[in-house]
């Protein structure tokens, strides 16, 4: 589906032409990311992000093969694989940290732009469909760094996959023998290393084929905007390109020099030192941390200290995936006809706060478990569920919004100083020159 | 009624919460986790400021050099440095005749088999070796060192938070316990066999001091103090642990340097586009 004004894709080069007419992928391309996707003339550069986590995903594609051209998933000379990437492949130690890291800025990347969803409700009707397909990625982006995190094989890849993989024996019943059948074995071994190995080199491709479901989804109502109101005619948008395709550039571009100041000024900065110490099943490190990504969800997990009727591992258990499962849910449980927190004056309160709440989580989940931390924790997680699940569906029912612009142009025009009377949308400036 | 059901589950989650919260606040209050002599004493890293640091960094070979020499008369005797080659050495300054020369009389040599009979045997190391292990398992490691398993250096600045200013502080840390830490856990008095060090993790270490002045006759002329040589030999195993830094820096700055460039052109290029439509 798309806008009636959106330009029709009519080929100008032979070749082209002869290839659009039998196979319409130039079309599909012009269509979706091309003059032939109307855009809201209004997005921010929150609306960067997903262009930017397209580019993470590529970058991990592409560094992640040829290192596994250089890597060998065997538990007896794994570590050494990287060490020799490292020294003694050509320009090993750039893909290798241009890797770890790149899994790092993914994060941010999908990160900010989850948020930015919450925040300008991006998740409301009619584009639900994007936001739960959005969550698929993130679930298999977190289990593929999880996976990818192993497979070097230092202290914190081994001891990360005992406990992680630990939890599933916190069910009932079958807890133990699903933990043995995930592992291969009693405990993390060459079996987990290679099944590891080989789903961690699989699921990028699966994240990649949900991808194109998520822009599918979304280009059925076309994008959101900061304003959250509906696209209502063709002053209100711009084709993709050249508009976005130069204000995605100038977004990579800025995003590229970050990741380049990480990856060659503090490759390690955000990894663990205990991992360039090989896996040693026989000496635990003294704390176990996850990667920075995964913090938030860690503290909940060990924020539960109590065996109150189920044993607290359990319930840390549940709560860790009740925690990113409850988002599944968010588009049914935040009622507001509003969508944008520009007009909600008390969400957005209320959004502030759970930001504030996830970095405290973080926080705490990269934290020693002892005292204050868990107990900030335990704060902590109470708000995130109470936001979710309690605040929210609340402040949908007693919030007074804001009055809503009548359209993109005039919300555009408004802050421009203009009125849509004395300019006309996109003729506006015209005549200034 | 789907609100409600989460409400529900949400309302679950956070009385566990509270009752955990309750339950840890109670025991923090009624009996305050007593601070163990860990938290008191345990120092972190001196400053240690080397030529590798910063972006610009890069190596000075001459005091690459000098670590290189403690670690060959010193360190090596116990401490195995696995993955970094004879040849590697090049990267200091050696030239390839010298590091034969160094692989030729390395006080220890590679595990081989005998070409005529197949038996186990040991031969001199060549450029391409690595360096070979001082020990030739676990077990005969931990038999002469007391029990205490001297771990490999190769990528011993990366492995601690403070990387080299750790070692560094680790090799000149050495002191008498201090007799307040004694007055006040009279438990942690340092065993038979450790030495007491505030830069290490748990306050004692297995491995005795193992500088001592003028223990190395430097080439260069350069005072073997005890720290001169324990930054020398800090300095030396941040190159064993990352021997590309330099190429690593150099391609930063080259990297940046364009990356800010492109930045102003595609933000010119944006701004170009979007001229004359307000958004």
């Amino acid at each position: 589906m798309s806008f009636p004004w959106a330009k029709q894709y009519a080929p100008t080069n032979p070749v082209m032409k002869w290839v659009d007419d039998r196979l319409p992928l130039p079309r599909l391309v012009y269509n979706a990311v091309g003059a032939g996707y109307p855009v809201p003339r209004n997005l921010n550069y929150f609306w960067n992000f997903g262009v930017l986590a397209g580019v993470a995903l590529t970058i991990q594609i592409v560094t992640g093969i040829v290192l596994a051209m250089h890597y060998a998933a065997n538990a007896g000379v794994a570590f050494d694989s990287v060490e020799h990437i490292m020294r003694d492949v050509n320009s090993g130690w750039l893909l290798r940290y241009a890797h770890a890291n790149g899994a790092s800025f993914f994060f941010i990347v999908v990160y900010i732009h989850i948020f930015r969803g919450l925040y300008f409700g991006s998740y409301k009707a009619p584009r639900e469909m994007v936001w739960l397909l959005g969550l698929v990625i993130f679930l298999l982006m977190m289990a593929t760094a999880f996976m990818g995190y192993v497979l070097p094989w230092g202290q914190m890849s081994f001891w990360g996959a005992q406990v992680i993989t630990g939890l599933f024996s916190a069910i009932p019943l079958v807890g133990e023998t699903i933990h043995t059948w995930l592992l291969g074995g009693f405990a993390p071994d060459n079996a987990a290393l290679n099944r590891f190995f080989s789903l961690h080199y699989l699921l990028p491709f699966v994240i990649a084929g949900v991808i194109v479901l998520h822009i599918w989804a979304l280009h059925i109502p076309g994008s959101s905007n900061p304003t959250g109101v509906e696209v209502k005619d063709e002053q209100d948008t711009v084709p993709f390109h050249p508009y976005y395709t130069a204000k995605d550039g100038f977004g990579v571009a800025i995003f590229m020099t970050l990741f380049a100041i990480m990856l060659f000024f503090a490759p390690n900065a955000l990894g663990h030192p205990d991992n360039y110490i090989p896996a040693n099943p026989l000496s635990t490190p003294a704390h176990i941390v996850p990667e920075w990504y995964f913090w938030p969800f860690y503290a909940i997990l060990r924020a539960f200290t109590v065996d109150f009727i189920l044993p607290a591992k359990l319930w840390g258990v549940l709560a860790m995936f009740a925690a990113i499962l409850l988002l599944f849910f968010l588009p049914w449980i935040d009622k507001s006809p509003v969508r944008s927190a520009t007009y909600r004056p008390l969400y957005k309160k209320f959004f502030w706060v759970l930001v504030i709440d996830v970095l405290i989580l973080g926080y705490c989940g990269g934290a020693p478990a002892e005292e204050p931390f868990v107990m900030l924790s335990q704060i902590a997680s109470i708000y995130y569920f109470a936001h979710f699940l309690i605040v929210l569906p609340f402040v949908a029912s007693i919030e007074r919004t804001l009055p809503l612009p009548a359209s993109i142009t005039e919300a555009v025009l408004a802050k421009h100083g203009t009125t849509v009377s004395d300019a006309d949308g996109t003729a506006a400036a015209a005549p200034a020159e | 009624m789907l609100r409600i059901i989460l409400g529900a589950i949400g309302a679950a989650f956070c009385g566990v919460l509270l009752i955990a919260f309750g339950t840890g606040a109670y025991n923090h209050l009624t009996e305050p986790a007593a601070a163990t002599v860990e938290q008191e004493f345990h120092l972190q890293p001196k400053a240690l400021h080397l030529a590798s640091d910063g972006p610009f960094g890069k190596f000075d070979r001459r005091q690459l050099q000098r670590g290189f020499q403690v670690y060959k008369e010193v360190c090596s005797a116990c401490h195995s440095l696995r993955l970094v080659a004879f040849r590697d050495l090049q990267a200091l300054g050696y030239t390839e005749a010298e590091i034969k020369a160094i692989a030729d009389q390395w006080a220890i040599q590679q595990p081989a088999i005998d070409p005529e009979t197949g038996e186990a045997t040991t031969r001199k190391s060549i450029s391409s070796d690595h360096f070979p292990l001082p020990f030739p398992n676990e077990v005969a490691a931990r038999a002469a060192n007391n029990n205490a398993l001297p771990p490999d250096q190769s990528l011993m600045t990366k492995t601690h938070h403070g990387g080299a200013a750790y070692v560094y502080s680790i090799l000149t840390g050495y002191q008498d316990q201090p007799p307040e830490l004694l007055k006040k856990f009279p438990d942690a008095k340092t065993g038979s066999g450790l030495h007491y060090n505030p830069y290490f993790a748990n306050l004692n270490l297995a491995m005795a001091p193992p500088l001592n002045d003028g223990q190395v006759t430097y080439t260069d002329g350069t005072a073997s103090t005890v720290d001169q040589m324990a930054q020398d030999v800090s300095a030396f195993l941040v190159w064993t642990a990352e021997p590309k830094l330099e190429n690593r820096h150099s391609a930063g700055i080259a990297t940046v340097a364009f990356l800010i460039v492109f930045s102003v052109l595609t933000f010119l290029s944006y701004r170009n586009i979007w001229a004359g439509k307000p958004h």
